[in-house]
């Protein structure tokens, strides 16, 4: 698959779960276990991803200090209730700064 | 008809609207460091458009992964927007054609807008300021951050890279710090889904770990079968 076949598909796919939500009988899905697990599965999938994105490269566990450091700076960051703009700000800044200084 | 409580929705829309789709910016940054062109960035959020599938898909692609797997995670997230269209068709009201463009706007930014309005048509109003808002604003500021991460030859020389990752621990940080078992459950849930998707990635394709992940939700609504 290429990646112009991921984003079709996924515009595609995001598209029509936004239609059926809509257009959809609501007997059938407004099932209180489906409810339940669409409103936590995104807790799963993004905690996955920001472990596999800060502490993976491929298949390989691998650990990237100014990588997690900008990380540990956005939490900083949410703890001083920060903007959102500012926490990415500041995660993107303290990785490039420990970059430099360890390079 | 009351005004006032319209007029706070516009303002409820266009603060939510303008504030998170400055964030395009980090997401066109993400997409152009991972190695999509521009135009491939800008398509995801002109069709997509919902931020966390947008932001899923790059990072498998960042990560080298296996796209089949990125595309099934970035649509399981995506199944979250049909659950609030489930919420939202009474409230929104729109039928035959009118739901086709409706639909679009059918996300985290504007379900929430919408819910916290206080009668059905100022929860419209909501609805549509915030979907018009953050639709125009999230798509011109991806086409600048793409454009600008374009020019720059080593993107994670400005930690570009760590953007990712950050709007993910942004995004569920407000779930996570509440009190109470609920909140009890998604630390739970956040803890065990990183857990499996970092013990799941030496033994399959990239892109698949995070799929995994979503074993962990079963695990505690199974543990608590009401």
């Amino acid at each position: 698959m290429t990646v112009w076949w991921a984003i079709v598909i996924t515009c595609a796919g995001c598209y029509a779960l936004k239609l059926a939500g809509l257009s959809a009988p609501r007997q059938v899905l407004d099932h209180p276990t489906v409810q339940r697990f669409a409103s936590l599965v995104p807790v799963a999938l993004l905690a996955a991803l920001i472990a596999v994105q800060t502490f993976a490269h491929g298949q390989q566990l691998h650990f990237d200090g100014p990588r997690a450091a900008g990380l540990g700076a956005a939490v900083v960051a949410l703890l001083l209730r920060a903007p959102f703009l500012v926490v990415l700000a500041t995660a993107a800044v303290v990785t490039a700064v420990l970059r430099h200084v360890m390079s | 008809m009351d005004t006032t409580t319209r007029s706070s929705a516009v303002r409820d829309g266009l603060g939510v609207g303008i504030a998170v789709g400055l964030s395009g910016v980090a997401f066109g940054a993400a997409a152009v460091t991972a190695g999509l062109s521009v135009a491939q960035a800008c398509v995801l959020s002109l069709f997509a458009f919902t931020g966390a599938s947008q932001f899923a898909l790059v990072g498998v692609v960042a990560g080298g992964g296996n796209l089949v797997a990125g595309t099934a995670g970035a649509l399981l997230l995506g199944a979250r927007n049909g659950l609030y269209g489930l919420r939202m068709s009474d409230l929104l009201a729109v039928r035959g054609r009118r739901r086709l463009p409706t639909a679009h706007g059918v996300i985290d930014e504007t379900t929430a807008v919408a819910l916290a309005q206080p009668d059905e048509r100022s929860a419209r109003t909501g609805f549509f300021v915030t979907f018009v808002s953050l639709y125009l604003t999230w798509n011109v500021t991806t086409l600048l951050g793409a454009v600008g991460t374009s020019r720059v030859a080593d993107p994670a020389v400005f930690g570009l890279d760590v953007v990712g990752p950050a709007t993910f621990v942004a995004i569920l940080w407000p779930r996570l710090t509440g009190s109470g078992p609920e909140t009890r459950a998604l630390r739970l849930i956040a803890g065990g889904g990183a857990a499996i998707a970092l013990a799941t990635t030496p033994f399959t394709p990239p892109g698949v770990p995070v799929l995994i992940a979503a074993v962990a939700v079963l695990a505690v609504i199974l543990r608590r079968p009401k």
